[in-house]
């Protein structure tokens, strides 16, 4: 016999939210959540989200996988950390959001050419090769993202600002060819690769 | 009064206020002696501060007269004003408690007649309307004060102007001489009806109190409906005296935040319902009330005056926890910022005033209570452990009037059953 609460709880009790508590850093806060709104009030960002904070965590409940995890929501947040510090329930609403974005990146359902996306890849991709970041590849590849012709022209737009980094010493030119990387590298691999392992333990990707 | 009247079965009431009047006179109306401690000058606490009572839009005036000449009729209470607890030691059944009795520089000669208050000109922020107005300093509380009697302050005393106060009085009840008293005494049972005071709404930064001039709180709006308060019934905007008619009410202004009040205070929604009957008592049709909440706590028996309220035209409500209050300059209108959940709409919602329902914080945070007392997360009193000693009222769970009298009722009984257990211990 089921009374019309246990029917109302098994309808949020799906699969969709145990899967964002399960493998979603942070993900079991989501269901603490009371609905008032004060985070999607407080995001400075405003009209530019299509789903704020607390109608994400709503979308969760009532099972909306697909529209979560392909929403440019969570890619538009800056850390500001307004909604944290507002939230009635101490909710780490911030990091809740970045784990969704990381999941749905790693699930590859993430939208295809949101720059926040692409951004982080190409920081990420250049960091892992070298342990550390080679700038000017990394400004060279976020000038080319959009194609070779935009690029040429984002690079040109920004010859006067390369040649007074180069000038001031900020900026070698000679690190396109590969540049110059951590002293062990392969210690920082293996413990890259230790991380990876563990996240995709935690986030069920593993094997 | 003399301190040998007091033995151990005798109940100590601490706070004057409808909890603490009903839980002193249920004890004495059974017969048993009964010393009541006020700590400010008059009985009736944040009851008497109320225009109306929800949900029968009646005033506390009354209730308070019927629970003022209960009192006065029965000996078995003696009430103590200016008085507060200052240490409690022994045990359930025989405790010895030490009380300081703040002077009052008036005796009881006092006529009310007011004298001493016209011969004064110096004013002090008035205490029964939050400070909003000035008061003489020679001043009696308020109109339904008990002890009907005046208070010199003490900022006064020493000066020439209470000397003037003191030659005007023909009653000669004027003696600034009086000194701070300490007085121990004993009791068998003590009950705290502490009472609460409303959470500082400074400390929600974002909605702007004190800094944005029509941001007031609900217990001051309160006073400003009151004929008796500052506006004298008129709802003014702090910031220019207009009328204001479009009036928003945000709740759980301080409430069921982990930031501020962990705890529902229970008693905001529906005294934010009766409030918007204030602007339409005051305003008519052309009144604007909007209810800005997380979810609507009319408990109980209350749902039908709810309902009422969302039957009223002029009342309306938006599902939505308000972000941050912004000030228009030009029009001192607060600006309400925040996402409607229902639609996921923002706003900018611009309000003539803004009324905030502050959260009940209990009067004893802070203060150092005697060890044996038990207190929840939120500092309500849940007893004592050896079940001496009770909260009763507000003190004990943030209560309305109504059920803060049934509160301090169960607390009387359970003091009684204290008295009786030590009376038949002491007969053996």
């Amino acid at each position: 016999m089921t009374t019309a609460n246990q029917t109302a709880r098994a309808k949020y009790e799906n699969d969709f939210l145990k899967e964002v508590e399960a493998n979603v850093e942070e993900g079991h806060w989501v269901r603490m959540c009371m609905q008032c709104g004060v985070c999607a009030g407080s995001c400075p960002l405003g009209d530019a989200w299509a789903h704020p904070p607390q109608k994400l965590f709503m979308m969760i409940r009532a099972g909306k996988r697909e529209e979560v995890l392909s929403s440019d929501a969570m890619w538009m947040c800056t850390s500001c950390y307004n909604c944290i510090v507002r939230c009635p329930r101490k909710l780490p609403i911030t990091h809740i959001v970045h784990g969704l974005a990381n999941y749905a990146h790693r699930l590859g359902l993430a939208p295809k050419g949101q720059p926040t996306r692409q951004t982080a890849a190409l920081f990420w991709n250049n960091l892992v090769k070298k342990g550390r970041v080679n700038e000017l590849k990394f400004s060279l590849a976020l000038y080319f993202k959009d194609g070779f012709g935009q690029g040429i022209k984002n690079a040109l737009g920004m010859q006067a600002v390369g040649l007074g980094l180069v000038k001031a010493k900020r900026l070698n030119p000679m690190e396109i060819l590969g540049g110059h990387g951590i002293e062990n590298l392969s210690g920082f691999k293996a413990m890259i690769d230790k991380a990876r392992e563990i996240e995709d333990r935690k986030k069920g990707l593993a094997g | 009064m003399s301190a040998s009247i007091a033995t151990s079965q005798t109940i100590l009431v601490v706070g004057g206020g409808i909890a603490g009047m009903t839980a002193a006179l249920e004890a004495a109306e059974c017969g048993r002696q009964v010393i009541l401690a006020e700590k400010q000058p008059m009985l009736g606490g944040r009851t008497a501060l109320l225009y109306r009572y929800f949900p029968k839009m009646c005033h506390p005036v009354c209730g308070l007269e019927i629970n003022l000449r209960r009192l006065r009729g029965n000996p078995n209470v003696r009430v103590m004003t200016m008085t507060e607890v200052t240490a409690v030691s022994g045990r359930r059944g025989d405790y010895t408690v030490t009380l300081k009795t703040r002077p009052r520089y008036v005796n009881e000669n006092c006529t009310a007649c007011g004298d001493c208050g016209n011969a004064v000109s110096t004013t002090i922020p008035n205490p029964a309307n939050y400070g909003l107005d000035k008061i003489k300093a020679a001043y009696l509380p308020h109109g339904m004060a008990y002890p009907q009697r005046y208070v010199i302050d003490p900022s006064i005393v020493g000066t020439a102007e209470g000397e003037q106060a003191k030659a005007a009085c023909k009653a000669g009840a004027i003696d600034l001489g009086m000194q701070e008293e300490t007085v121990t005494l004993k009791a068998g049972s003590i009950v705290w009806a502490t009472g609460w005071r409303p959470y500082d709404a400074a400390k929600i930064q974002p909605y702007g109190y004190g800094r944005i001039a029509n941001v007031v709180t609900s217990v001051e709006f309160e006073r400003m409906a009151d004929p008796h308060g500052p506006t004298g019934g008129k709802l003014l905007r702090p910031s220019d005296g207009q009328e204001a008619k479009n009036i928003a009410f945000i709740q759980c202004a301080g409430s069921r935040d982990e930031n501020h009040l962990r705890h529902c205070s229970r008693i905001c929604c529906m005294a934010s319902l009766k409030q918007t009957q204030y602007v339409r008592e005051a305003c008519g049709e052309d009144g604007r009330s909007t209810i800005y909440y997380i979810d609507i706590r009319a408990i109980d028996r209350f749902e039908d005056f709810y309902q009422s309220v969302q039957n009223d035209p002029t009342v309306r409500f938006i599902k939505s926890k308000v972000a941050r209050i912004a000030l228009d300059e030009q029009s001192g209108n607060p600006i309400l910022h925040g996402v409607d959940t229902e639609g996921a709409h923002r706003y900018a919602n611009a309000h003539d005033l803004v009324v905030l329902a502050v959260g009940m914080v209990p009067e004893v945070t802070g203060v150092a209570l005697p060890e044996d007392i038990l207190l929840d997360s939120s500092n309500f009193i849940e007893g004592s452990q050896s079940g001496g000693m009770f909260g009763a009222g507000s003190a004990a769970s943030p209560l309305d009037v109504n059920r803060s009298v049934q509160s301090a009722t169960a607390a009387s009984l359970r003091a009684i059953q204290v008295i009786h257990q030590t009376a038949s211990t002491e007969a053996v």
